[in-house]
């Protein structure tokens, strides 16, 4: 399939692929319609996670690396992955090996700052907890200062930190974009709340997608912190309540608020935890009706997830579609909208 | 507003008026993200702060450069949360002695431009949708009467903050709706540094009091009297009220 290969912004024009499991039909829309394809009582909830420019680059006993964060930090200790030299153009499957380190070892950024290895996980050597020499306050500093997002080599440019941030970001807490949201601006916003829709937030720490490194590479996604306000719960359970759909915007709020119902006997509850459910088509959705996501291919585990939504019929005849019509994929490529009952309303709108 | 869990960001805190209304927040019991480009006179004004009780944390960062929206935000929502009070204090004469515009480079000028009104753009930019989501927030946008008067040596100065009132209107034009307000507050002139500046002879005794003019600020805010998209003069606020 196509890649979207440079950053772009996306606005109420985006493409966006619209698949109806419940009148077994796919048809193409944009962002922009996405207030006419929802109604009063519905319910968005959104990743506002900001993107943390998590590469960062430096010195392992002389020896060049590249150290990707891994998610934001906890009690002060930020857990990250060692690559070897190179960058993002070179595919991380194809990336030279970090020098193995020992806890105490320091790697030296290149602005000077001096980062204790204070920690290895059991994954693999190269997934390792970084201690900065300052406070959290400096340490964020630092990160914003020197760091660039984190970029694979399909990208046919650096990417800058303003790019990888949707509209709404908040808390500095995922390593890569909840891109999904991407496309979503303040207009698409105010439109969606005009319509009757209530658009709420949870934070998820969206992780790495890739990191060269097998262990880690089989295990992905990593356990990923997530935090629900209640205020999105009391959204949910009032949506439920009246019939309104629950949409998810990004597979990284479908994981967290499923993942929360799976701990808690079929309700997503207010506060912190930890996601480490994988989604695919034999998962029962406690919470989540609909998916707002982008372009995925069959066998990635994003499009797994779909299978989460839609028979598999119907997203293969969604795929030949996608191919056809030049779709694009990855993180500034096109979207897709998973939504029972879509074409219902895509016809009394038109 | 303000109450236990209100969060407030401020440029130019490290002194003057920026300094007195982070102090009179953080007393309010505001979390309060201080943002100034000296890391050493930040770092005392915060510890000052911090000694009464405050919650306070510091962000060394230039408003001026276009970078640097991106960057404060971030730390603002990672260090104390979502703002929901952002008041654009930080402001540059220029060069002083203040001279015509016949005389100003247009490379001060321009940078004059970029800390006065480009700043808090993109700075309100890089916070604006976060506060759209959450339904409420309070934009404030620190000018002055120059704004207005067409004084003679003040032409970057004044033609940023005429620039900045605008700024404010159209953002609360924009937003109107959303629960979020956008309003422009003239303090009058006051006896800080930028002011002894400006204008090194004036008499202190004829200037008004920082703390005094950010209490009526934070009381402006607290009452949201203050319809979005307005310009107000903070020596009038009490006779308003």
């Amino acid at each position: 399939m196509n890649i979207a290969t440079i950053p772009r912004r996306g606005g109420t024009a985006q493409r966006m692929q619209v698949i109806d499991p419940l009148g077994d039909t796919v048809f193409e829309a944009t962002i922009g319609t996405l207030p006419d394809l929802l109604g009063p009582g519905d319910v968005v909830v959104v990743n506002d996670a900001a993107t943390i420019p998590a590469s960062l680059r430096g010195r392992i006993a002389g020896h060049e690396v590249e150290v990707r964060l891994a998610g934001p930090p906890e009690h002060e200790l930020w857990p990250a992955v060692l690559l070897g030299a190179g960058d993002w153009r070179t595919d991380t499957d194809r990336r030279e090996a970090p020098p193995e380190v020992a806890i105490g070892d320091a790697l030296v950024l290149d602005d000077g700052t001096v980062v204790e290895i204070a920690g290895i996980y059991p994954l693999s050597s190269r997934h390792v907890a970084l201690r900065f020499p300052t406070d959290l306050a400096a340490a964020w500093s630092t990160i914003f200062r020197v760091g660039r997002p984190i970029q694979y080599a399909y990208m046919q440019r650096d990417v800058l930190p303003s790019e990888v941030q949707t509209r709404y970001a908040g808390r500095p807490w995922a390593v890569e974009m909840p891109s999904a949201g991407r496309p979503i601006g303040i207009d698409t916003l105010v439109a969606l709340r005009r319509r009757g829709v209530k658009v709420v937030a949870l934070t998820h720490a969206a992780g790495l997608s890739a990191t060269g490194d097998a262990h880690i590479d089989a295990a992905l996604p990593l356990p990923e912190r997530y935090e629900i306000p209640a205020e999105t719960v009391n959204a949910i359970a009032r949506a439920k309540a009246t019939g309104g759909r629950v949409v998810a915007v990004g597979t990284s709020v479908v994981r967290a608020l499923e993942a929360s119902a799976s701990m808690h006997t079929g309700r997503c509850v207010a506060g912190r935890g930890v996601a480490t459910i994988i989604l695919g088509p034999s998962t029962r959705r406690a919470v989540v009706d609909a998916v707002l996501a982008g372009v995925h291919e069959p066998g990635t585990s994003h499009h797994a997830l779909l299978g989460a939504f839609a028979p598999p019929d119907l997203l293969a005849r969604a795929h030949e579609l996608a191919v056809a019509t030049g779709l694009t994929i990855h993180e500034f490529g096109d979207s897709t909208l998973v939504l029972p009952g879509a074409a219902t309303h895509h016809r009394r709108a038109a | 507003m303000t109450n236990q869990r209100d969060v407030a960001l401020i440029t130019g805190a490290s002194r003057g008026l920026g300094f007195a209304l982070a102090q009179a927040l953080a007393r309010c019991g505001a979390k309060v993200a201080m943002v100034a480009r000296d890391a050493g006179v930040l770092e005392r004004a915060a510890a000052e702060i911090r000694r009464e009780g405050g919650t306070v944390a510091t962000i060394v960062d230039d408003v001026g450069d276009p970078a640097a929206a991106l960057r404060i935000a971030a730390q603002t929502h990672a260090l104390v949360g979502a703002p929901t009070l952002v008041i654009h204090n930080a402001s540059t004469l220029g060069a002083v002695p203040l001279v015509s515009l016949a005389e100003t480079d247009p490379d001060a000028f321009a940078a004059t431009l970029a800390t006065n009104v480009t700043g808090p753009f993109a700075l309100t930019r890089a916070l604006v949708g976060s506060m759209v989501l959450a339904g409420r927030g309070t934009i404030v946008h620190i000018s002055s009467d120059a704004a207005v008067e067409a004084y003679p040596t003040w032409g970057a100065y004044g033609a940023s903050k005429a620039a900045l009132d605008h700024l404010s209107r159209i953002w609360a034009a924009e937003l109107a709706g959303t629960g979020v307000s956008v309003i422009a507050v003239d303090p009058g002139e006051m006896a800080t540094k930028m002011h002894a500046d400006a204008v090194p002879d004036a008499d202190p005794a004829t200037l008004g009091d920082p703390n005094v003019v950010a209490a009526r600020i934070v009381a402006l805010v607290r009452m949201g009297a203050v319809p979005s998209g307005a310009r107000v003069v903070a020596v009038n606020v009490e006779e308003a009220a």
